[in-house]
């Protein structure tokens, strides 16, 4: 046994600080944890497999989509035309394949849609250097308004039986494990090992932290962004199958729905803050399942969709309320323009 | 001939005025105000009636109530937030009037405090969470939005049925709704007035600075001692009560509490804001800006809809627009600064004669010497920039300094120095009054007296505005020298009004005559500019006459005469012409003629190149400033001239060893005192055949030792 004065037990001390430090991430760990213990103590019905799997595959959509904000948040952008790219090029697919045309071929189109869309975000906000929250919001309409002219002869495109062969990303279970849900996972290590081991994917890092010193030190910024707003535009495309496959349609009116507002939550809930620079993969794992768990919860108790929403908000009011005062910003701080 | 037309073309070809109008901050709205007159021509173009009264009239009413939103919305912006949340408290507020007024009954003197009020708590709380928690804008407003918007879902579904059953035939709720005052719809009255009092608060009052302050740099804003945190707070209540009073207008007008009120208005009012001009991140936005986006956005929505265009088009055609005008005017904005440096420079044609001789041998009055090797120095090093000097009486010697100070050597040797009198900007022209009180052209903030007591006081620094100028020339900028005549009347030189004193190099490059002689007096307090469009006016001096002024045009290279009084009254003769230097001050020498400083000599490149405008305009575009040239101060002189205009004799540094930059000299009591606005000395120069009694300013009042 060693004296307590020594330097080992200094060392614990410091690891059990770093284990306890109270960041957003952590906080919103903590909240989730107490959530899951109370509702399984108390909430008839919560703690089952079969529950468990519904709550994740009901959360899998919403936390693809919030993988592709979060490579776009940690950049110190956003991405609010999301929600289009989940909707228009997956609902090109079921109507070229309604209307005849085959599989690859419609899946084809659709890749090189978002890619362009992705490309178009990308030029002009790393280009022509309009703020990406306004740059994504007029793209994101004009998209929408381009599927609702164009594209669907429906507001609602039908499953048709050509697209059979998709079936396997939305329903059904491998091992177990609903598809959703490793469609879910997959995408998580695919962006975290983006994020994680590419020089790329440091560079992302490097531009959300501080842009103009990325630049400087000769980051090919530009570029970086625009590969950004592409990789947003493919996993919300990605998220836009997974979602028809499951459903057997795709809604495209989902544009107006607020579900924008939810990824945004489940990203910077997580702990990626809108300033950029900071976070990863497990932020939106975190964020996820905390939503996940709230809206499962709620859907047990029947609570109503507005009842929902409110007790949602004020969740998260109190999670992000938690997250200032134990690491409180200051006006010496803050950063100009962190919105 | 060539040159003749290059002649009249810079003579009557306003180049300067371009320059003068972009720097005007109203330019940076340009792009919105052209994209809303293409817009509103496109639509009545195209939709007939468009812009007719009735159709405008319904337009207002929506413009308005959207309007209020954007008022508040910009206001959140510019003090570095963002107001997600509008659109939800734009629903509850509808909910809060409607539900007072149908359901509990109250009358409506009750009901527009109540949903003010209601919508002033619901911003509270984003400003408490936002301003005093320092929780993040965006992701709070996020929240709220969804807060609220779930509140009013869960309200109306109690209440929706008795709200949509009464029909309240209230003649003062429907004025609210759809009177009208002299055919002006109400709630333009009432947006009019808001936007008024909301210009005069951002750019004239002090908490409409604070908030701007505080969305240009928070920190700054802190470490100046600004409330950031109640400021900030209190601007997300304004926006809650401004979208409340939006709020309450609709609900006036269509009295409804659908579902759908209110959904996605924050994305309209947020475009309406940035399309306007606001930018993101704050510190940027006027109230010109807000309404102009509001407009561009309702012409477009409503146009489209008129056209019956489908729901897809229109949301094309809208984000087109915006995308469009939004690249635009980051441009436009990005690049418009650049611009004015490129543009604002405007040289224009200048024709000197060729330069008179100096040579040793040449025989000419101006025939280089070595006189002034050998003055004396005062304070070497210990004073910079003395650009003028006087001395009193008492044998005092007062100088100006860099650094804002007027600075006073003791007699006999001027060794011992003081701060006379601190005054922040650099003293040039100084001159006593009759009461001894030290009148100073202070350039950068116009002219100062110093009382005998030592107390600065500010004469005047603006003068009247002239009409036909662009520029705002009212503000002293550079005030240069002056004189007193007998009834008490100041009359000073202002050597530009186009650049500040640090920038006199450049006016000499455009060769323009932008500067003026003012006329201050003390009796009246008033300020009126007797003369303009001089190259550089400088230096003043009365004459003998007491009815008329010298003064130097620097690079008109003259002297010339002002009449203010007399027979001659209003005319101007030039006395001394196509000198070899740019004259500087003038003062009167104790037999009786003048001094005059010629601060540098004149060289033939400088005088080829304000022949050719062309070529000076490329070089101001093309080079950067430290590669442009120049006028020569290196060398310069002190000459002596009559009112006759004939030059009696000059004094040279040859060597450049003590004296050969000069501003200014005072003869005082046998000597002549140097000064020099780059030196870091006065130079004492022995005059021989002087009076041994001259001071300048008591012969000037007739007081006698």
């Amino acid at each position: 046994m060693r004296d307590r004065n020594d330097g080992p037990s200094y060392g614990r001390r410091v690891t059990a600080a770093v284990w306890f430090r109270p960041s957003q991430q952590n906080i919103v760990f903590a909240l989730f944890a107490v959530l899951f213990v109370l509702f399984s103590l108390f909430l008839h019905g919560f703690l089952t497999t079969d529950n468990m799997l519904t709550l994740l595959q009901n959360v899998a959509v919403l936390g693809i989509l919030g993988l592709g904000m979060a490579v776009v948040v940690i950049g110190r952008g956003i991405d609010i035309s999301l929600v289009a790219s989940l909707a228009v090029p997956p609902g090109l697919v079921l109507q070229m394949v309604q209307n005849g045309h085959s599989l690859p071929y419609a899946l084809l189109t659709a890749f090189a849609l978002s890619l362009a869309f992705g490309l178009v975000n990308g030029w002009l906000i790393a280009y022509a250097e309009v703020p990406s929250l306004f740059a994504t919001l007029a793209t994101g309409l004009f998209l929408a308004g381009l599927g609702q002219v164009a594209l669907f002869k429906l507001d609602v495109v039908q499953w048709s039986p050509g697209m059979n062969a998709l079936t396997v990303i939305g329903q059904g279970t491998i091992a177990g494990l609903p598809v959703p849900i490793l469609m879910f996972g997959l995408t998580a290590i695919a962006v975290m090992l983006f994020l994680r081991l590419t020089r790329i994917g440091t560079y992302i890092y490097a531009i959300g932290d501080n842009p103009n010193a990325a630049r400087i030190t000769g980051i090919p910024t530009r570029p970086a962004i625009v590969l950004q707003y592409v990789l947003a535009a493919l996993v919300g495309a990605f998220a836009g199958l997974v979602l028809a496959a499951s459903v057997n349609s795709m809604p495209t009116r989902i544009y107006n729905s607020t579900l924008i507002y939810d990824v945004i939550l489940v990203v910077v809930l997580g702990g990626i803050g809108l300033s950029g620079g900071r976070g990863g993969v497990l932020n939106v794992v975190i964020g996820t399942l905390l939503i996940g768990t709230m809206l499962n919860a709620m859907t047990i108790m029947d609570v109503s969709y507005s009842g929902q929403n409110l007790i949602k908000g004020l969740v998260l009011l109190v999670a992000i309320l938690a997250d200032s005062f134990v690491n409180p910003r200051n006006e010496e701080t803050a950063q100009q323009g962190d919105i | 001939m060539n040159e003749r037309l290059v002649s009249l073309r810079y003579r009557y070809w306003p180049d300067h005025l371009v320059g003068e109008i972009l720097s005007k901050r109203w330019t940076e709205t340009a792009i919105p105000a052209i994209v809303l007159v293409i817009v509103a021509a496109a639509f009545s173009e195209a939709i007939p009636g468009f812009l007719s009264a009735a159709g405008l009239a319904d337009t207002a009413r929506q413009a308005c109530e959207i309007g209020f939103c954007v008022f508040g919305m910009s206001l959140v912006i510019i003090v570095g937030g963002i107001d997600l949340s509008i659109g939800s408290i734009f629903a509850l507020t509808d909910f809060c009037a409607l539900f007072c007024l149908d359901v509990l009954g109250w009358p409506v003197w009750a009901v527009i405090p109540a949903t003010l009020l209601a919508g002033a708590l619901l911003g509270a709380v984003n400003g408490i969470l936002i301003g005093y928690f320092r929780l993040r804008a965006f992701i709070t407003t996020l929240i709220t939005l969804i807060v609220y918007r779930a509140a009013y879902d869960l309200l109306i579904f109690g209440h929706s049925n008795q709200i949509a059953a009464a029909f309240p035939d209230i003649p003062i709720w429907n004025f609210i709704g759809g009177g009208t005052i002299f055919g002006v719809p109400s709630i333009v009255l009432v947006y009019a007035a808001i936007a008024i009092f909301g210009h005069v608060f951002l750019t004239r009052l002090r908490p409409g600075w604070h908030v701007v302050a505080i969305g240009g740099s928070r920190r700054s804003a802190f470490n100046s001692g600004i409330p950031v945190r109640r400021t900030i707070a209190q601007c997300y209540v304004a926006s809650g009560f401004l979208t409340a009073l939006g709020a309450l207008f609709f609900a006036a007008r269509l009295g409804t509490v659908g579902g759908d009120i209110g959904v996605g208005l924050e994305v309209t009012v947020l475009t309406a804001a940035i399309l306007g001009g606001i930018s993101l991140g704050g510190g940027k936005g006027s109230v010109a800006k807000a309404l102009i986006g509001t407009l561009i956005v309702l012409l477009i929505t409503n146009g489209l809809t008129t056209l019956s265009a489908p729901g897809g088009v229109n949301r094309m055609v809208l984000a087109s627009i915006l995308l469009i005008a939004a690249m635009i005017d980051i441009r436009w904005v990005k690049n418009r600064n650049r611009i004015i440096s490129k543009v604002y420079v405007s040289p224009t044609y200048h024709a000197m004669p060729p330069i008179p001789a100096t040579d040793p041998d040449s025989g000419t009055p101006f025939a280089l010497n070595d006189r002034l090797r050998d003055v004396t120095e005062i304070g070497v090093g210990r004073i910079e920039a003395p650009e003028d000097i006087i001395l009193d009486g008492d044998d005092n010697l007062y100088a100006g300094s860099r650094h804002g100070d007027i600075i006073r050597f003791f007699p006999p040797d001027y060794e011992r120095m003081e701060v006379y009198a601190h005054i922040g900007g650099q003293p040039l022209g100084m001159a006593f009054d009759r009461n001894r009180s030290l009148y100073v052209c202070v350039g950068g903030m116009g002219l100062y007296r110093i009382t005998r007591n030592r107390k600065v006081e500010k004469a005047t620094d603006e003068t009247n505005r002239s009409l036909r100028s662009v520029n705002d020339d009212s503000r002293l900028r550079l005030a240069d020298d002056l004189d007193i005549a007998d009834d008490g009347r100041i009359f000073f030189s202002e050597a530009t009004v186009r650049y500040e004193m640090h920038e006199w190099p450049v006016d000499g490059l455009e060769a323009r005559g932008n500067g003026r002689i003012i006329c201050y007096d003390p009796n009246t307090e008033t300020t009126r500019t007797v003369l303009r469009n001089l190259k550089f006016p400088n230096g003043v001096c009365i004459t003998s006459d007491r009815q008329s002024i010298l003064f130097a045009e620097t690079w008109g290279c003259t002297v010339k005469r002002y009449w203010f009084a007399g027979p001659k009254i209003g005319r101007v003769e030039t006395v001394l012409d196509n000198l070899p230097g740019y004259p500087d001050n003038i003062n009167l020498a104790s037999d009786g003629n003048y001094w005059l400083a010629l601060v540098g000599m004149r060289c033939p490149a400088l005088d080829l190149a304000w022949r050719m405008p062309g070529f000076r305009r490329r070089m101001a575009k093309r080079l950067p400033v430290d590669e442009w040239l120049f006028p020569n101060i290196n060398t310069g002189c002190v000459v002596k001239f009559d009112e006759q205009g004939r030059i009696l004799e000059s004094l040279w540094d040859l060597g450049g060893v003590n004296h050969p930059m000069i501003t200014s000299m005072r003869e005082h009591r046998g000597h002549l005192y140097l000064g020099g606005i780059l030196n870091n000395r006065i130079g004492r120069y022995r005059l021989a055949h002087a009076d041994p009694d001259f001071v300048h300013y008591d012969r000037r009042w007739g007081i006698t030792a």
